[in-house]
């Protein structure tokens, strides 16, 4: 996994609540055996209905994502975080994410960041009224900014996230070599099973 | 020990590791595979040189891609080489497959229980949200993405944090016509498409005591569809009647010994939920969903909503509604009888009972798909085949076919359909289809009348 320190760019706006996997990336691309590839599949049916929020010029390149809440509700697909990764996604906000989707993205390094619904309201409506506008993720900190504009000073808030999935990310660790470190609890565990239990062959 | 909920006790009976500050490290008892979430994670393993560790606590199916007519020939190309990926993984690493053709083959959340794989006190996982199903048997059963399957079979265990748990208690006889799955969409429709977000849901009370495992089956199916990624229900007299004598079920005094394990694993008197939600079964009916996800659902004897906020206004639009219309004059094209949520056979059962001596309504298509190529076969032993033949209906083989369309069983654009499956999505069952969830007998009366229809004025 590439590590997640921190990530800056286009803050680009999804005002809508409980986007499903279905949407992020429908089923007819889950067929493919790769890992990769599955950015120009990102939204497909949104898309191609014509004038998607995110196909607008100033939202090309986006590199942070601000919905609404429960977002990734539905099925286990980690194609979905995979697609959104492909078409250059680093991290996602929004109030809420679906419970499989989140486990998903740390695990494939894809930073959801969750914050109160009412900032999140002001991030959609700062992202639609100024187009383009850039936000710094950073997971070190652990703070959402957006860069001074105008007169006007910076801004940025705070989030939290778990401490053991924030430092796999940052150092882009490995969990599965982390867990054969375990190999000889794993094998006391596996002594004590009881012999009845099932086996499928 | 102080009184715990199932949930924790199966949870503590896993614990390989317990790191403070890190998520448990628990062990999987039956790790399920699919030909869709599972060929990046070999891929990966192969890469790092990895072997799946245990291959004998790992089954694999065909279910998602395979075509229920025609056989593999079927299937596109891209699905065929996913289903050859599959293959040739299970081959190399020794792992159980029963893929197309297999008198075992069937959507993985059918087959588990029915081989007697699925047992209480397990801890499941499978690359499929619906893994949840499992739970009606009292294990502790989710879905996983592919990283974690890919975790489980290097090592077959996995690091989770520990959920909270809500206690659903439904109590009371369920009224005439209304079914497993209203009890679910019922649950959806108060606590919400994300309300069992960060638990686990544990189902109580003594109408779900009442219903079959089949029905326990559909209501802890449908967990996902409220937010929680696992759903479960005591075991009782009822789940070990199922499991006796099954493939994998233990025998002789092994089997007294798993009895007396699996009675202590019941939620203590005393123990504590996260949060607790009451639902009266006299107040359930049979339910219909008119909008895009599975919390947006009505009595069947009710109205299209006319609803305020931008999310619900929108399902609207997709559907094609209009606010006020009744729910029993919206007509179909589609019906779908299948799914891990409504394909055993008694679903199938029940809605042979509504179709017999009918005809399909000539302006619909109606397929049935059972759940597996043994619900399949047992279904012809008893003649449902022939009634929902007769009747005009599809009679296809087993597959997860047209609950999320994946093989060539879709919705075209702008065609509508009484589905029994889990998820109304947008495009779920064809780019541009609607979906209305429904129950067996509901979709099966829908199918004669060509319009939804309240299954309990129907005949």
């Amino acid at each position: 996994m590439e590590p997640f320190i921190r990530v800056s760019g286009v803050l680009a706006p999804l005002d809508r609540a409980n986007v499903d996997t279905d949407q992020i990336i429908p089923k007819q691309f889950l067929k493919r055996i790769e890992r990769s590839g599955y950015g120009p599949f990102l939204f497909y049916d949104w898309r191609r209905q014509g004038d998607f929020i995110l196909d607008r010029a100033e939202y090309r390149g986006a590199a942070v994502l601000v919905t609404g809440a429960n977002f990734g509700c539905g099925s286990s697909r980690e194609h979905a975080p995979w697609s959104l990764l492909d078409a250059g996604f680093r991290a996602v906000i929004a109030p809420s994410f679906a419970d499989i989707f989140k486990s998903n993205s740390l695990r494939c390094g894809l930073l959801p960041v969750e914050l109160p619904e009412s900032v999140v309201r002001q991030l959609i409506d700062l992202a639609m009224e100024e187009p383009g506008m850039e936000a710094t993720v950073d997971l070190e900190t652990q703070v959402v900014s957006l860069p001074p504009r105008g007169e006007g000073s910076g801004w940025g808030v705070n989030f939290s996230i778990d401490p053991f999935f924030r430092d796999c990310l940052l150092s882009g660790l490995d969990e599965i070599a982390l867990t054969l470190r375990e190999e000889a609890q794993i094998a006391r565990f596996e002594a004590t099973r009881p012999a009845w239990l099932p086996a499928a062959v | 020990m102080p009184a715990r909920t199932m949930a924790a006790k199966i949870w503590e009976d896993h614990v390989v590791v317990a790191h403070p500050g890190e998520p448990d490290l628990l062990y999987v008892d039956l790790h399920l595979v699919h030909e869709v979430t599972s060929p990046q994670a070999f891929e990966s393993l192969r890469l790092n040189n990895r072997r799946v560790r245990r291959p004998d606590l790992t089954l694999a199916t065909m279910d998602h891609d395979v075509p229920t007519l025609g056989g593999r020939a079927a299937a596109d190309e891209i699905a065929e080489r996913q289903m050859a990926a599959l293959e040739e993984n299970c081959r190399r690493e020794g792992i159980p497959l029963f893929g197309m053709g297999s008198s075992r083959q069937g959507i993985v959340h059918v087959i588990g229980p029915e081989l007697g794989l699925t047992q209480p006190g397990l801890l499941i996982v499978c690359g499929d949200s619906h893994t949840s199903t499992h739970g009606a048997f009292g294990a502790l059963a989710f879905g996983i993405g592919t990283s974690e399957v890919e975790h489980v079979l290097a090592t077959q265990c996995l690091r989770q944090r520990r959920p909270k748990v809500m206690a659903v208690t439904v109590e009371g006889e369920l009224p005439v016509g209304v079914t497993a799955k209203d009890v679910a969409l019922g649950i959806i429709g108060r606590i919400g498409v994300d309300g069992g977000r960060g638990h686990v849901i544990e189902y109580r009370g003594s109408t779900i005591r009442g219903l079959s495992m089949e029905g326990r089956m559909t209501v802890c199916n449908m967990t996902i569809e409220g937010g929680a990624r696992a759903g479960m229900i005591a075991p009782d007299e009822k789940t070990f009647k199922y499991l006796k004598g099954r493939e994998h079920a233990p025998r002789g005094e092994q089997w007294d010994e798993a009895i007396s394990r699996w009675s202590a694993l019941a939620t203590d008197a005393d123990a504590l939920f996260d949060r607790e939600v009451s639902i009266d079964a006299a107040r359930l009916e049979p339910y219909v969903t008119w909008g895009t996800n599975p919390g947006q659902s009505v009595p069947v004897t009710g109205r299209v909503p006319d609803p305020t906020s931008e999310t619900d206004q929108r399902a609207l639009r997709y559907m094609a509604l209009e606010p006020g219309t009744a729910i029993e004059s919206i007509p179909i094209d589609r019906v779908f009888i299948g799914s891990c949520t409504n394909a055993r056979l008694e679903d199938l059962r029940i809605a042979a009972t509504v179709v017999r001596g009918h005809t399909v309504h000539p302006k619909v298509r109606a397929m049935v798909v059972p759940g597996s190529a043994s619900v399949k076969r047992q279904a012809e032993v008893e003649g449902l085949d022939a009634v929902f033949r007769e009747a005009g209906f599809e009679w296809r083989d087993a597959g997860c076919s047209m609950c999320l369309g994946m093989n060539p069983d879709i919705l075209g654009p702008g065609e509508r359909c009484a589905s029994t499956s889990n998820r109304n999505f947008e495009g779920r069952q064809g780019s541009g289809g609607r979906t209305h969830l429904v129950s067996p007998p509901m979709a099966a009366a829908a199918a004669i009348a060509g319009h939804l229809v309240d299954v309990r004025e129907f005949n």
